[in-house]
């Protein structure tokens, strides 16, 4: 079963995604889905930034956009991002603990929705966000990343997705490319349904 | 249980009580929410356990069924979606210069705003139709399927610390005045000039259940389908489709588009980037 790595920083983030992305070669077969917090401002620059340093497609989905394995999926400003069976939702709802879109938002449905195939990745940040999501991933059966705190740039968010739940593992950045390539080398690419 | 030896179904407990939950709720009441988008709706029905301080959905169920008061908090909590005056202001920019060009050539038009929700977008194309001196001959037709949300929009009344979020969202949406000519502040709140008010129509109605009502111009739904399955969103489709005139115009939300919907050949793109559409067939 192809798995589903749902991403999720803040403060720091850019220079982590710049990093990580470029780990994640062309043969890359799993869908990835990243939120950075982000303001309200509109623009695609985030999406064109990141697409620089990442060798798969980068791209903001749209409402009910099937879920395909080897692209990167970064969440639009200003909405929450979902993961249904086989295809994204977003939504309207009020911000949670000030973010929309927020990483516990997502990957809780992403729990939901793929249990035990979803591998959760929490980098840095300066604030909970993700944490609560993380352990939601880990009691569905998921496996749970988190950034070195001592390399991240802002440690607060690692932390506190180390004290919610047990941690798979605890990687500075480089080793968690690896561990993404390892994790999803050499399946078939396709849709996940 | 399985440790019992008995067979436990594929889907989910969760998933089971929460359908059981809804099927309750319409054969009672008749609100359906059968069809909506299911990561949200969980999120929303989870919310509901925590705030009406229940164990379980299916206790969530019962309460549903025998407190109508409990009724009307879970209906609030499924329907407003928080949004913002000028949301998007390149849609309103490119709704100023591609389609009141359009409007202009009728002598009388009517819009309708389905899903308006609390009413900021609402006031924010009644103040664009009100600078491009349109106003007078439009009718703004507000819907949406909760009164508790209509009676907050009809009010008009907005927090005044989102002011300074809507002021900046008014100058790049193209603002022709000072944002603050259309408001009186009192205390925390701002109340929008009663002129604005004079041609807008706030009533309720239900796309999953209502039918089409009129014969429109225009036809905005804003990040409304987006909490809609498939199945439900092709319905919705045809519906604002048959609501709008040949050559009317209907708007999305930025993240929404007609690709993949059955109606998707019966419009021309206006402005691909702000989803703009205009029935051509």
């Amino acid at each position: 079963m192809n798995k589903l790595v749902v991403v999720g920083t803040s403060t720091g983030g850019l220079n982590a995604l710049q990093m990580l992305l470029p780990a994640l070669q062309q043969e890359f077969s799993c869908a990835v889905v990243v939120v950075q917090h982000r303001g309200k401002e509109p623009g695609s620059q985030l999406r064109d930034f990141l697409q620089r340093s990442s060798p798969l497609p980068v791209k903001e989905p749209e409402d009910k956009e099937p879920i395909l394995g080897g692209q990167v999926y970064l969440a639009p400003r200003d909405y929450h991002l979902l993961v249904e069976r086989g295809n994204f939702a977003l939504s309207t709802e009020a911000p949670v603990y000030f973010a929309r879109p927020s990483i516990d938002v997502l990957f809780e449905s992403a729990a939901d929705a793929y249990g035990e195939t979803v591998v959760g990745v929490i980098l840095t940040g300066a604030n909970g966000d993700g944490a609560r999501g993380l352990a939601k991933i880990k009691s569905a059966g998921g496996t749970a990343i988190v950034q070195e705190p001592a390399s991240a740039q802002a440690s607060a968010m690692p932390e506190a997705a180390i004290a919610a739940t047990n941690i798979d593992r605890i990687l500075p950045l480089k080793e968690i490319g690896i561990f993404l390539s390892d994790v999803c080398h050499q399946r078939p690419r396709g849709e996940l349904k | 249980m399985s440790e019992k030896g008995l067979q436990v179904a594929d889907e989910g407990l969760e998933d089971i009580e929460i359908a059981l939950l809804l099927d309750g709720v319409y054969r009672y009441y008749g609100a359906d929410f059968r069809e909506y988008a299911p990561a949200s709706l969980r999120r929303r029905v989870r919310e509901a356990v925590q705030r009406e301080g229940v164990e379980s959905v299916s206790a969530l169920q019962a309460k549903l069924l025998h407190d109508t008061s409990c009724l009307e908090r879970f209906l609030a909590l499924l329907s407003i979606n928080v949004t913002s005056m000028f949301r998007d202001p390149a849609f309103y920019l490119a709704f100023r210069t591609k389609v009141v060009p359009l409007l202009r050539t009728y002598p009388f038009v009517r819009l309708w705003h389905a899903g308006c929700s609390t009413g900021e977008e609402v006031y924010s194309m009644a103040i664009l139709l009100h600078e491009e001196g349109l106003y007078p001959r439009c009718r703004v037709y507000a819907t949406d399927m909760n009164p508790v949300v209509l009676r907050r929009a009809r009010e008009g009344i907005f927090p005044l610390a989102s002011m300074q979020e809507y002021t900046v969202n008014y100058m790049r949406a193209g603002g022709k005045r000072f944002f603050s000519d259309y408001y009186t502040a009192q205390y925390d709140h701002v109340i929008f000039n009663p002129a604005l008010k004079a041609n807008l129509l706030f009533s309720e109605h239900n796309l999953v259940t209502d039918g089409s009502f009129n014969e429109f111009h225009v036809v905005l739904c804003r990040n409304v389908m987006i909490y809609f399955n498939k199945t439900l969103q092709k319905r919705v489709h045809n519906l604002i489709y048959e609501s709008l005139v040949m050559f009317g115009v209907f708007g999305v939300g930025n993240k929404e588009s007609l690709r993949f919907t059955p109606r998707e050949k019966n419009y021309d793109v206006l402005d691909a980037g702000n989803r703009l559409y205009r029935k051509v067939r």
